[in-house]
């Protein structure tokens, strides 16, 4: 794997992310926002940070930067791409995936360890954690609060593409699990094709036991088939196995 | 004054009421210039000759400070201090106030204090890695003070969250006392490679000036003045003086510095901080034994119609200056153009020993840089101890029993929120970006670890004791063995120390004498204890309308844990470990007990009064090693310092931390003082941990403290779900949690007692 990690002015977890890909064995290149190459890249992660500030709305600039151009031609055509907390503000606001993030519930920043039930259909990121226990990945965010209208929810939810949920630690999706007042618990959705995963959580801060859950890992090292198919061209479509 | 004409009088007295300086400052600036300052010079004196710049008061009394060590790389005088960590890496850290802006404005001021201290460590070429607070509030049951509370942890959150710093600990106390002044002090810990540390000394002639970062505009002028300067009625009016922050400027700004580290062409790089352009550009010119030509009409603004003076004491945040080699100014101000940084020619480096200002050809000012920098006279007010310390000395709050019930004197206690869970403000910081927290807030010291190494950082910052008013030496002595103390609980061994000094006003005997003793006080602890003191900051006249603030010497102490696998935290673990006190067993054995200006007194009796703990500095360095060492050669499971609250609040937090209880036997005591039950329970002796082991390694526990000289007494073992102190209290875990967490929230979410 060869993870492409874009760095945005303002953008922090970038350096996470690098120490993350090298975790689960993968390469890590960075994408400057400014360039338009994707450098071969197979995954496209946008990190957590305040991307341009956050001004105007998080994420509503970064997603007009020239990188995204290829970002979003990169994801049409089936690649991979990882959206985490500012990542998933920034592929809300350029359309790669429905809704938008507003400010939590309690108007306040919470940084802290969450449990997420993996659930859906099976994507690229969460395949191989399907089944099994809630896992245990921290957030830190102030405008994490998943919001889209009630069509919106009910297709996502329809579809399986609710694929991480604020869960207890007997998986259930409770209020008092839910960090931030996200509509029906949900931390992260996934692309009609199952190809671009955005979520509020940190992997990236999950990779070693030493800071607390090696969980992340799960997510990052990315599931068998698409593993292997990361060394094939990236138009080939990433679709959930049958 | 030198004229004889009234009228000039008159109107020289107005305008060094502006700049804050004293009729005698001004012979002195006369007498040195050989001529009479015009107004813009004599502006740039008042901010340079200001407290906040030139330390006049406090310098000589500093001078006492051990400052020196083999790992000392760089102590205090520049941006911050380095320690060198061994095998290619230095630590890099300082600590500051931010108290006057933060009282008047908290989000901003808050904030800013954040941007001002991450700036002085990344100057130095480090990346920062860490930042703690410590914050004091009047009583948080009174609403204006919750607000208070809340913005100023937004301020930090919002700063520090977007520059992408972890916050990884810190203290927040309340006291009457700070009810007017606020204080907020801002730690930062860099690291860096020793040969990439970058100085801030301009140097070669001919060499050009740089400006960078964000637009000089009116905000924060005169803020260096006002921050030397007592709060009046009229101190809501001086919000202007504060300073607006732009954190994600910030970031873009650290990480161009950061890919300047190593550059050869780079020769100097400084923070543009408190005083503006001029205190750093005069600082650094002064450090590197040079002169400079500025031309103010280069400063990119962002109002119209700034005077240079303006221009000069503009304290516009996330700018930086530096000094490069001539012809590299293109290629420097190309790199932070990527960062969509702007960068001005601002001057040149000369030989000629002068600050020189003009205004496109029009000169404006032209003073020698010793005077500037180094000539404000100092000034030794007469110190008095307060009338009332004798008396305060000679309570003693032995002789009252508990007002209450045991358990009652305990919920009171936690549920005043000084000896609470700190969590409500600490979920609002990110503490855990950069990957390197392997100890966040919560325990008694952070810990971070250092890459691809085996070793870590122990990172605490403590403000001391409340006896401070009437036994300041006593309580700054008290901050460096605790903040120390903290760092060896967790298995690290302390190397240096930076401080803030928060004092009232140094024009008022008793508050001189306060600053005074408490300087010896750091300067006792310090070499004591083997720790040079690498950075610091000064913060006087917090006062208001006439009142000081208690006097608060904060310390930050950075330490080295050898390797991570030696690291214990505050939590009993599981039941059945034996529970241990290292360090004096019985507090009430001590004059006053340790209940003197405690939390017990200040809750329970509203009191400050009685004999200061006693500090044997001697015994405090045998019983960190012994927990050192016994943390090191994996003897134990837990342990936690035993300080503000007594045994009481460490048992608490040692059970509640992973919800063990614990079942103990206080010794029988027929003869004992009435007070006697309160001392055990929550009087502050000093030099105390609370540790659990193994029960078959307790004997091994006792046999290496014996050897070191240090009292120990076995307290009872860990169990269920419960505390119970036999015929004392029987405390189930869930009221102590619920005490415990629910406090911090309660007092600054609802603003409620």
């Amino acid at each position: 794997m060869r993870f492409g990690i874009v760095v945005f002015p303002g953008t922090w977890s970038d350096r996470d992310c690098a120490h993350a890909a090298a975790a689960v064995g993968a390469e890590a290149v960075t994408l400057w926002h400014a360039d338009r190459d994707l450098r071969g890249v197979d995954c496209v992660v946008l990190p957590g940070g305040f991307a341009y500030g956050d001004y105007l709305r998080a994420g509503a600039i970064a997603a007009h930067a020239p990188i995204m151009t290829s970002v979003r031609a990169f994801a049409k055509a089936g690649g991979l791409v990882l959206g985490i907390c500012n990542g998933f503000q920034v592929l809300c606001e350029a359309r790669l995936l429905p809704g938008a993030l507003l400010r939590n519930r309690g108007l306040q920043f919470r940084c802290g360890w969450t449990r997420l039930g993996v659930e859906g259909r099976p994507t690229p990121f969460t395949a191989g954690a399907l089944g099994g226990p809630p896992l245990r990945i921290p957030i830190a965010h102030g405008e994490g609060r998943y919001h889209a209208d009630p069509g919106t929810v009910a297709a996502l939810e329809a579809e399986g593409r609710v694929v991480l949920r604020y869960v207890d630690d007997r998986g259930r999706a409770t209020a008092a699990a839910n960090p931030n007042g996200s509509l029906a618990n949900i931390a992260g959705i996934v692309s009609r094709n199952g190809n671009v995963l955005g979520m509020m959580p940190h992997p990236e801060r999950a990779c070693e036991a030493v800071l607390g859950s090696v969980d992340g890992l799960q997510l990052l090292r990315m599931a068998g088939p698409w593993r292997a198919r990361a060394a094939a061209p990236a138009a080939a479509v990433a679709t959930a196995p049958r | 004054m030198t004229s004889s004409d009234p009228d000039l009088d008159r109107g020289l007295a107005r305008r060094l009421e502006a700049t804050g300086l004293t009729p005698q400052e001004y012979d002195a600036i006369v007498g040195g210039l050989g001529r009479t300052p015009n107004p813009t010079e004599l502006a740039l004196f008042g901010v340079l000759w200001s407290e906040h710049c030139s330390y006049k008061t406090s310098r000589a009394l500093l001078r006492q400070l051990p400052t020196t060590a083999p790992h000392v790389l760089q102590g205090p005088g520049e941006n911050a201090g380095v320690i060198d960590l061994g095998g290619g890496l230095a630590c890099c850290f300082k600590i500051e106030s931010h108290n006057h802006p933060s009282a008047i404005e908290p989000v901003q001021g808050a904030a800013t204090g954040v941007g001002g201290i991450l700036r002085d460590v990344f100057a130095m070429g480090a990346r920062p890695v860490a930042l703690l607070d410590a914050l004091a509030f009047g009583e948080l049951a009174e609403g204006p003070q919750a607000h208070l509370g809340r913005r100023v942890v937004e301020g930090i959150a919002w700063y520090g969250n977007c520059v992408g710093i972890p916050t990884v600990g810190g203290e927040l106390v309340q006291d009457a006392g700070y009810r007017d002044n606020c204080l907020v002090n801002a730690m930062c810990v860099g690291l860096a490679r020793p040969e990439g540390l970058i100085r801030a000394r301009a140097e070669g002639p001919g060499n050009p000036v740089l400006l960078v970062g964000s637009d000089t505009g009116r905000d924060g002028i005169g803020g260096a003045a006002f921050a030397s300067a007592e709060f009046d009625e009229h101190a809501a009016e001086r919000r202007p003086a504060v300073q607006v922050g732009n954190p994600f400027l910030e970031k873009c700004l650290l990480e161009a510095c950061q890919e300047l580290v190593g550059d050869p062409d780079l020769v100097a790089l400084q923070d543009c901080g408190a005083a503006g352009l001029t205190s750093s550009c005069a600082e650094m010119a002064h450090r590197g034994g040079m002169g400079l030509d500025l031309d103010v009409s280069r400063v990119s603004r962002r109002e119209q119609g700034m005077t240079p003076v303006e221009v000069m004491l503009s304290e516009s945040q996330e700018r930086m200056v530096l000094v490069v080699s001539r012809g590299a100014e293109a290629r420097v101000a190309a790199g932070f153009a990527r960062w969509g940084l702007h960068t001005d020619a601002i001057g040149t480096v000369r030989d000629h020993g002068r600050l020189r200002i003009a205004d496109g050809t029009e000169p404006v000012a032209d003073l020698p840089l010793s005077l500037l920098v180094d000539g404000s006279p100092e000034r030794r007010p007469p110190a008095a101890p307060p009338a009332d310390r004798e008396r305060r000395l000679a309570a003693d709050p032995l002789a009252d029993p508990l007002p209450c019930p045991a358990a009652v004197a305990w919920q009171r206690i936690l549920e005043a929120g000084n000896c609470a869970s700190a969590e409500w403000v600490w979920r609002q910081y990110d503490h855990m970006v950069g990957d390197d927290t392997v100890a966040g807030p919560g325990g008694d010291a952070a810990v971070v670890r250092l890459r691809g190494r085996d070793d870590a950082l122990a990172l605490t910052v403590d403000g001391g004791h409340r006896c401070g008013a009437y036994a300041p030496r006593r309580a700054a002595a008290i901050a460096v063995a605790e903040a120390s103390r903290n760092c060896a609980v967790v298995g690290a061994t302390p190397l240096a120390v930076t401080n803030c000094l928060n004092f009232g006003s140094p024009d008022r005997p008793e508050v001189m004498w306060q600053l005074e003793e408490a300087i010896s006080g750091l300067a006792d602890a310090c070499r004591a204890l083997g720790l040079p003191v690498v950075s610091g900051n000064v913060s006087l006249y917090n006062d208001t309308l006439g009142r000081s603030i208690p006097p608060t010497p904060v310390v930050g102490v950075v330490g080295r844990l050898a390797s991570l696998a030696h690291r214990i935290g505050i939590g009993f673990a599981e039941p059945g470990l034996a529970v241990v006190l290292l360090g004096p067993p019985d507090p009430s054995a001590e004059a006053g007990g340790g209940l003197g200006a405690s939390e017990y007194q200040r809750v329970l009796w509203g009191r400050c009064e009685g004999p200061a703990p006693h500090l044997d500095l001697d015994l405090e360095a045998r019983v960190q090693e012994v927990v050192r060492r016994a943390a090191i050669d994996g003897l134990l499971r837990s342990a936690h310092d035993c300080a503000r609250g007594g045994l009481a609040v460490a048992l608490t937090e040692s059970c509640v931390s992973k919800g063990v209880g614990a079942h103990l036997r206080p010794p029988a005591m027929p003869a004992a003082p009435p007070g006697w039950l309160a001392a055990y329970l929550f009087g502050e002796a000093q030099s105390r941990v609370l540790v659990s082991c193994d029960r078959d390694r307790a004997a091994e526990l006792g046999a290496r403290a014996t050897a070191q000289r240090v009292p120990h007494s076995l307290l009872g073992v860990t169990a269920g779900p419960r505390l119970a102190l036999d015929g004392v209290v029987d405390l189930a875990l869930s009221d102590l949690a619920s005490w415990w967490h629910g406090a911090l929230p309660r007092l600054l979410q609802e603003g409620v007692s």
